[in-house]
């Protein structure tokens, strides 16, 4: 079984397949991010079904995406010859979705032999239903081999001939230097389906492709020295968000384990305002309003049902998420079981979601500096909501399972919910918000973390009021605007961070449970912000940040956490969650160089005015 | 000839056909989808094939109904059952001659023979319609009775 880091992503803002380094295709669900599967074999190499092109024989395996997009290339590099899979999730400009017939859901591979001869082995073995169901192929000749699963048809094309299919295609072969070699998989629930068509028209829609990713990745308005990595993050959100409705996946897989073997096996297909609000303050500090824009309008329609009261999580069209199940017929990744879909964290309250949902709108404004009269209402509506339910335990941001706590970060949360609230107030943005009864029940909530999230005796913030341990979240303190990274009570926090949860180079705990899990991706690059925010040097923020970018893989992905001992991705993967804060971090680092070096500037201007009257 | 009763009946008989159609999509019975269909006869663009499609769908309803009621009036009685066998009769000459005339009368739909093309893109129906669904045939069926039925039972003769 290939490690988590050994795969790939590629999509279309509406599903996403994870292409592994071997060049299989071993996770794909279609029309959704939560449908179904058709290839789950990283959850089953047997029953999951895959599809697999690669080389007969030893061969090495080099893989990049095409600059700044999401088109992944595999080189196959054979003692014979070499050739390059392309594997893509086409996309196109909506005006030209309007005038031209496209599949609703397609994917590309096409393999190109560049030098020498090589026989490549193909293996097309798909499973309905997460691997229940075994599929029948239909031979519908010119047109196509045929898949009828549910209430919705996969059509396969291929520019060779293939054998006669049964359960599964499994064929080889032989490419020569200048050999060109495609297939085309497209699903619908609508008939007539429109057939992906081979040849011109393939590589047509790779160029386009890659025109659309660049052209969109060339819109970020980062500039630091981090450009590669932030934007291959930005490229993973955006791959995340789903198009049609504007939701935001947390990760497009189930049940990658955050420890091997073990039952920590998740279902993150789904839209957690949480990880959604973090996503597009992330893609908004790279300029990406549309992306801001699309996620609010979805927040408004998902949320009409609940307001003020918010879900942590909602389906891709803000229904409920379904009901958590486990599905033994899988034996899960490397046996790590069970297999989960649907998410029980449905029902839970975690009041820090109001925070950032509130947080991520009032940045939305700021830069378009307005909002329209049912968006006002609607976060003044959370306000009230926070402000009447602060006080509240809950499940916090871990959702540990285990019942409701008075957690400081929860606390955090509504303290910057209803800061936010009234800053946006002060500028003009917000009308009639209760200006008073948000101030003060924010006042009070500075007063409780500041009484009884501090331990005398750890000399550190805590996890939970009154409480004795710490996790990763105390570090984002600072960055809510609560108190200053360079308090004496921070810097002790974060020494007793360090002390408790540090753990390999530079990588933290997200907090203390036996046995461990791995390090937490996000909670590494809270770190690195709070370091550069004044926590440390920004030399020293620089480096712990230059050491995280070795953990992802060699596309720069980022799995939800690192096993601190080899260095392995764990968990869903990619994920969200750490790339929203490798970009977080970037931006935080990029924003506190140019303070400092504004600051500077009239400090060496005067010293020099002086210089020049002595 | 009731002209009134006709283009009432006509409207709600084809309204009603659609209706089902839809149903029997959204039920995951067949995949066929009647307005998009017709719609990608006159445009690429899918959402505004499903309004062209409406559109022609209502007046291809109406000009089948009025040879419903011209039947009606010729023998003199219209009543339910009559709208039956001809909704039947009807859904038998969909499935078997404008299904296999369709790869060629549609001019973005794939032949079987030849398979796709960068101008002919769209799944042929196959035999019956099989291709959009083993139920599809019931589905037109089902659509087809109905629409015979509601035009026997409630167009009145003059």
């Amino acid at each position: 079984v290939p490690k988590i880091s050994d795969y790939g992503l590629v999509g279309d803002c509406r599903s996403a397949a994870l292409v592994s380094r071997y060049g299989s295709i071993d996770w794909l669900c279609w029309p959704r991010f939560d449908s179904p599967s058709i290839f789950a074999a990283i959850l089953d190499r047997e029953k999951g079904g895959y599809w697999s092109i690669s080389p007969v024989g030893p061969c090495q395996f080099h893989r990049a995406y095409v600059r700044e997009t999401n088109v992944l290339q595999t080189e196959f590099i054979c003692p014979t010859g070499r050739a390059t899979l392309t594997d893509l999730m086409p996309v196109a400009p909506e005006e030209f979705k309007h005038r031209h017939m496209l599949p609703d859901h397609q994917l590309l591979r096409q393999v190109v032999c560049s030098e020498g001869e090589l026989e490549l082995q193909i293996d097309f073995c798909p499973r309905a239903g997460y691997g229940a169901q075994r599929v029948k192929i239909r031979d519908l000749g010119a047109c196509g081999l045929r898949l009828d699963v549910g209430r919705g048809a996969y059509w396969l094309r291929s520019s060779v001939p293939l054998p006669p299919p049964t359960e599964g295609i499994h064929t080889r072969v032989i490419l020569q230097r200048g050999d060109e070699l495609q297939f085309a998989l497209s699903y619908a629930e609508e008939a007539p389906s429109i057939l992906p068509v081979l040849g011109e028209p393939v590589r047509t829609a790779i160029d386009r492709s890659i025109q659309w990713w660049q052209e969109w990745a060339g819109k970020s308005n980062y500039r630091g020295p981090y450009r590669d990595a932030v934007t291959r993050s930005a490229l993973v959100l955006k791959l995340m968000a789903y198009a049609p409705s504007g939701a935001i996946v947390a990760a497009p897989t189930t049940s990658l384990p955050e420890r091997i073997g073990d039952n920590l096996n998740w279902d993150y297909r789904y839209c957690w305002l949480r990880d959604a609000s973090l996503t597009i303050r992330a893609l908004l500090g790279l300029g990406y309003v549309h992306e801001a824009e699309s996620f609010l309008t979805w927040l408004l329609h998902a949320t009409r049902l609940t307001q003020p009261e918010l879900r942590i999580l909602y389906t891709l069209y803000g229904e409920i998420a379904p009901r958590e199940k486990e599905l033994e017929h899988l034996g899960g990744y490397r046996d790590s079981l069970p297999v989960r879909v649907g998410n029980g964290a449905r029902a839970q309250l975690q009041l820090d979601v109001y925070g950032e949902v509130i947080d991520a709108s009032a940045q939305y404004a700021r830069r378009m500096g307005r909002f329209d009269r049912s968006t006002q209402d609607v976060l003044i509506g959370l306000g009230k909501y926070v402000a009447r339910n602060w006080n509240l335990p809950d499940e916090g941001i871990w959702e540990p399972r285990s019942g409701g706590r008075n957690h400081t970060h929860s606390r955090l949360s509504c303290w910057m919910a209803l800061q936010r609230l009234l800053d946006l107030e002060e500028n003009g943005i917000l009308q009639g918000v209760p200006r008073q009864a948000f101030a003060r029940e924010r006042d009070r909530i500075r007063e409780q973390i500041e009484r009884r999230a501090w331990n005398e005796t750890l000399e550190s913030y805590v996890s939970v009021l009154d409480g004795d341990e710490v996790d990763a979240t105390l570090l984002r303190i600072p960055w809510c605007g609560f108190e200053a990274a360079h308090s004496e009570r921070m810097k002790r926090t974060y020494r007793r961070v360090q002390e408790h949860l540090g753990t390999g180079d530079g990588l933290l705990y997200r907090y203390t449970r036996q046995p461990q899990e791995g390090a937490f991706g996000i909670c590494c690059f809270w770190a690195v912000e709070y370091l550069a925010l004044g926590g440390g040097t920004l030399e020293q923020a620089h480096r712990r940040f230059a050491r995280l970018l070795d953990y992802g893989n060699d596309l720069g992905l980022f799995a939800e956490e690192v096993d601190p001992e080899s260095g392995e991705a764990m968990g869903n993967f990619p994920q969200a969650f750490t790339h929203i804060g490798l970009i977080s971090g970037a931006l935080t680092l990029e924003e506190q160089a140019h303070q400092r070096a504004s600051s500077a500037a009239p400090a060496e201007a005067s010293a020099a005015t002086k210089e020049l009257k002595r | 000839m009731n002209w009134g009763s006709w283009l009432l009946w006509g409207f709600a008989a084809t309204i009603i056909l659609t209706t089902i159609s839809a149903v029997a999509q959204g039920l995951g019975l067949t995949r066929m989808n009647l307005p998009y269909m017709l719609g990608t006869m006159f445009t690429p663009d899918r959402d505004r094939a499903r309004l062209y499609g409406f559109g022609v769908h209502v007046v291809f309803g109406w000009i089948f109904s009025l040879i419903y009621v011209l039947l009606f009036q010729a023998l003199g009685a219209a009543g339910w059952w009559r709208g039956l066998v001809f909704g039947l009769i009807h859904a038998s000459f969909v499935l078997v001659m404008v299904v296999s005339l369709l790869p060629g009368l549609h001019p973005r739909m794939a032949s079987e023979q030849q398979g796709p093309t960068a101008q002919n893109m769209l799944e042929p129906p196959g035999f019956l319609a099989l291709h959009y669904g083993v139920q599809t045939p019931l589905a037109i069926v089902v659509s087809h009775a109905v629409f015979g039925t509601i035009l026997g039972a409630f167009y009145h003769l003059k």
